[in-house]
């Protein structure tokens, strides 16, 4: 091992594993108790009596959390102690807004949602059973590749297809249940970027072809990346998810960066996406749209313009402390169980309960580029950094989107939106990320790893 | 070897959220205030519509009142007093927005300040049994619905006052509108109800009681006559009586109604030639005083200033500065002096109320929920800055009311007569090309003063034969006959 052995040691917390766990364990009662107290003001906000769906949540989030805290306990003991309490917080508080819309439209959609988080959380052990060492991925990259677009062409297939939802194709219908592919092909996609770029980034660092004033490695590295990434983008943009589009080419060149360590890449790659914007914005009347919304909500307030004013509106009267849990108005708000979730968080929680969800975001991201820093191999430096990336400008995507920083584009609020596909994703990335900094860790311990089966980890 | 490039990722990231982190700021603290009260925004709306509003109340019956509904507006707004009441009242429309008293006295009849209303966001959820203040009306209902059966079929006005108090016993124009439909949750419901309105060229949605004015006519007789008698001259000051009065540095001379002179012999004393609604004295007199002290004169009768009222009223006007022509046409309430029929009847009123000019009030008191009083409307003259609220001698009203008793005697006002009731008034009929527009202002002893204008009457009318005998209507129902 060449580099990534030297970072290591660095900066690695040196508590045994029993220690974090324990710090965990600490944590997750918290978010736990966090969510039921949370829960039960929602139902004091609507009559005396602490609403039943309280104590069946509670007491759903602390058995879901107890087999969390058990599995990571025996399968990556040595990981992460704050990463499962984040998640676990955000998806609580998430729930709790779920439930909050319930009340407001009347539908039952917190349930079902609480039904996907001991699903998703399921996932998660899942993967940390399965996957021992995240290298064992970097032996199906290209099969991760190709999974990527299979995963984002399902929804066009006839007999699968659950057809257009509210202008976009990204739904399928499975056993009963609608799926979004999407959600499980960020992360292959980050899985084969991380493993393509770890074996090439040697090769693509180095520089040997002029492209205008910038110096570009030989096309033919370049090729399978670009070409998965464009044709990821192309799909995106035909499945009209924007928010993916922009989500997936961002982690692309943040991934594309870290291992060429050359800035010449997210340059080449920002030039592009204003040329592919500037042909998107020429060609597509819906591109269109979102762009005049952005720059001008209030002369369409009625029309196109409507989720973005509803959305700032909920934040403005929100204002400093909020209206309260249950006292706002997340009926005005389209998707507000979904993709503006945020928005009726601003409402109810202000200004200040908005803040404590961000920088929760931020602790996560934090962590996961710690993770990324200390990861024991370079793969999983770039998987760790691609899937910190993933969830960083997700957040930044949904809630710039929400604030009026960048066009709104559907895309779900990681951890806290309704959907069930979205959950388990992001329970399947924090197991990944959760493995990595176990084995950087136990490393540095030096707990005794499996040796990685596969010969390619260093060159 | 990577960790550089994390780093700048990182740091990449971190100020992305930064961004977020001020912009949140900016929404939540800084726009807070416009985004909350963006029209838009229905959280307000819907805020509102959670109070039960106070009703306004004519005599014992609610003329608007709120009732519990079904849906997201949880309250709906009724108007049982319906045209007959509906510039009064106003309407309260979700989409339109608030008109007449439901605009002025908003925040009564919701019972709390509207900054309130805006911040306590939550707080409504936890009280949900919010009602606000009952307004009481001083309108006479008799009279109210004397006014409008009089005004049936025409454009018009008319305004009736407590001649002592101010209070407004009947306040209708016609025609009106039903704020009824303009204030359901129904958004397709209300245009169809709105277009109609918009629409009409009789514009049914101008309150013309208070919000327009007219050429007062001879009805400013009555001030030209005011300001005659502080100057030297009485009632029996005789004036030559002359077919045709040469109006100075002018061709364009001014003659009587009808043609002719306005009596028997070669002068007529001032009382006559108010019976009669002789133009050349009053335009001679318009020159001989001076364009200044009839000016003057008009301002301490409320000229050129709104009368403080519950509801906007438009300013009646006088040119601040004339020339002699100007003054003589003025003096017959021509040319540039206009009045709505509320200044009028407050003039009316002043004659009858020995010279004091009273403020016009249309609420009488506003109590809360539980029924006690919030406030009462106490009787107040309208005095402000250098006008005094006694506008004329207690002598010179004296004077002035007995000529208006002379016009309904025996003069051309005698539509306006009511057996057993001393009656005093003053026509109107004011020629400005086109229909011309009528008045008839007078009182009914010391109970009730009123306005009437008609302001495209046909064009044979005059106040004496059409507006006279509404104002006898409506002053015989405020009287109880």
């Amino acid at each position: 091992m060449s580099a990534a052995t030297g970072t290591a040691g660095r900066g690695v917390d040196r508590r045994t594993g029993n220690a974090l766990r324990s710090t965990e364990a600490r944590l997750l009662a918290f978010a736990v108790v966090i969510t039921f107290a949370a829960h039960v003001l929602l139902g004091w906000s609507q009559g005396p009596e602490v609403p039943p769906s309280a104590i069946v949540t509670g007491v759903a989030m602390t058995v879901i959390a107890i087999v969390a805290h058990i599995t990571v306990r025996t399968m990556a003991p040595d990981a992460d102690p704050t990463l499962l309490p984040l998640a676990f917080l955000l998806n609580g508080l998430g729930l709790v807004f779920v439930r909050r819309v319930d009340l407001a439209a009347g539908s039952d959609l917190a349930g079902t949602q609480t039904v996907w988080t001991a699903v998703s959380v399921a996932g998660m052990c899942a993967v940390l059973v399965l996957i021992r060492q995240v290298r064992t991925l970097s032996r199906y990259q290209y099969s991760l590749g190709l999974l990527t677009l299979v995963l984002l062409i399902l929804p066009l297939v006839p007999g699968l297809t659950a057809g257009p939802i509210n202008g976009a194709r990204l739904w399928i219908d499975l056993f009963g249940m609608r799926f979004q592919p999407g959600e499980v092909a960020k992360l292959t996609m980050v899985a084969f970027l991380a493993g393509y770029l770890e074996r090439k980034r040697v090769l693509l660092s180095v520089a040997s072809h002029r492209f205008g004033p910038l110096l570009m490695p030989a096309p033919r590295h370049l090729a399978p990346v670009l070409l998965a990434t464009g044709v990821a983008l192309v799909v995106m943009a035909g499945l009209r998810d924007l928010g993916s589009a922009l989500l997936l080419f961002g982690v692309f060149l943040a991934v594309l960066y870290v291992a060429t360590g050359r800035a010449a890449y997210p340059l080449f790659g920002l030039v592009a996406f204003a040329i592919g914007s500037t042909l998107a914005y020429q060609l597509f009347a819906h591109v269109r749209v979102r762009v005049s919304i952005w720059l001008d909500p209030w002369s369409q307030v009625s029309n196109a313009g409507y989720q973005l004013a509803q959305s700032l509106f909920a934040l403005g009267t929100g204002g400093l402390t909020g209206a309260g849990l249950g006292g706002g108005r997340p009926q005005d708000v389209p998707f507000s169980a979904t993709d503006a979730m945020f928005a009726v968080i601003g409402e109810e929680l202000g200004l200040l309960g908005a803040t404590a969800v961000l920088v929760a975001f931020l602790l996560l991201v934090v962590r996961g580029f710690k993770i990324s820093l200390t990861a024991r191999d370079e793969y999983g430096t770039l998987l760790a950094l691609g899937l910190t990336a993933t969830i960083a400008l997700q957040t930044f995507v949904i809630v710039g989107g929400l604030t009026r920083v960048v066009p709104l584009t559907g895309i779900t609020l990681p951890f806290m939106s309704y959907g069930g596909s979205s959950l388990l994703g992001n329970y399947v990335l924090i197991a990944l990320l959760l493995r990595i900094s176990d084995e950087s860790r136990g490393a540095a311990r030096g707990r005794q790893m499996e040796r990685p089966r596969t010969g390619k980890s260093s060159r | 070897m990577m960790t550089k490039q994390i780093g700048r990722v990182a740091t990449l990231t971190l100020l992305l959220f930064g961004v977020l982190f001020v912009n949140l700021n900016l929404i939540a603290l800084v726009q807070s205030e416009t985004l909350s009260s963006h029209p838009a925004n229905r959280r307000l709306l819907v805020r509102e519509y959670a109070i039960e509003r106070g009703s306004i109340v004519v005599g014992e019956e609610a003329i608007a009142r709120s009732i519990e509904t079904e849906g997201d507006l949880e309250h709906l707004r009724e108007y049982p007093g319906g045209a007959l009441y509906g510039h009064i009242t106003g309407y309260y429309s979700f989409i339109l927005g608030r008109s007449g008293l439901e605009a002025a006295l908003n925040e009564q009849l919701i019972g709390q300040p509207l900054e309130v209303l805006a911040q306590n966001l939550g707080d409504l959820l936890f009280a949900p049994d919010q009602a606000g203040n009952t307004v009481e009306l001083t309108i006479n209902p008799r009279a109210q619905q004397a006014a409008a059966d009089a005004l049936e079929g025409r454009v018009g006005a008319v305004v009736a006052l407590d001649p002592t108090t101010g209070a407004v016993l009947a306040s209708y124009a016609n025609p009106s509108f039903d704020p009824g439909p303009l204030s359901t949750h129904n958004a397709s419901a209300i245009r169809e109800a709105w277009e109609p309105l918009i629409d009409s060229d009789e514009r049914p949605l101008v309150n013309r009681a208070i919000a327009e004015t007219y050429p007062p006519g001879s009805t400013f007789k009555l001030i030209t006559a005011a300001a005659a008698l502080e100057h030297d001259r009485s009632p029996e000051t005789a004036f030559p009586d002359e077919g045709v009065y040469d109006v100075p540095q002018t061709e364009s001379d001014i003659g009587n109604f009808g043609g002719g002179k306005c009596g028997e012999g070669e002068t007529i004393s001032l009382a006559d030639a108010m019976r009669v609604s002789c133009n050349t004295v009053f335009a001679r007199l318009g020159v001989e005083l001076g364009a200044d002290r009839l000016i003057d004169m008009a301002e301490r009768f409320g000229f050129n200033r709104a009368p403080p009222y519950e509801l906007d009223v438009a300013n009646s006007g006088i040119p601040k500065e004339m020339d002699e022509p100007s003054a003589a046409q003025s003096a017959i309430g021509q040319r540039d002096v206009r009045a709505t029929p509320m200044q009028m009847a407050i003039v009316a009123a002043a004659m009858a109320n020995g010279g004091r000019l009273v403020e016009p009030h249309l609420v009488r008191a506003i109590r809360d929920p539980s029924g006690s009083l919030v406030r009462e409307t106490a009787p107040s003259l309208w005095d402000e800055g250098r006008f005094d609220g006694q506008v004329v001698s207690e002598t010179i009203a004296a004077q002035l009311r007995d000529m208006m008793i002379d016009v309904v005697a025996d003069g051309t006002g005698r539509n306006a007569r009511i057996d057993g009731v001393t009656v005093g008034g003053k026509t109107g009929t004011a020629q400005t090309g086109g229909a011309p527009t009528v008045w008839f202002v007078g009182f009914a002893d010391q109970q009730v003063a009123v306005a009437v204008v008609l302001p495209s009457a046909g064009d044979d009318d005059t106040g004496g034969q059409v507006a006279a005998p509404i104002a006898r209507a409506v002053m015989e129902a405020a009287l109880g006959r």
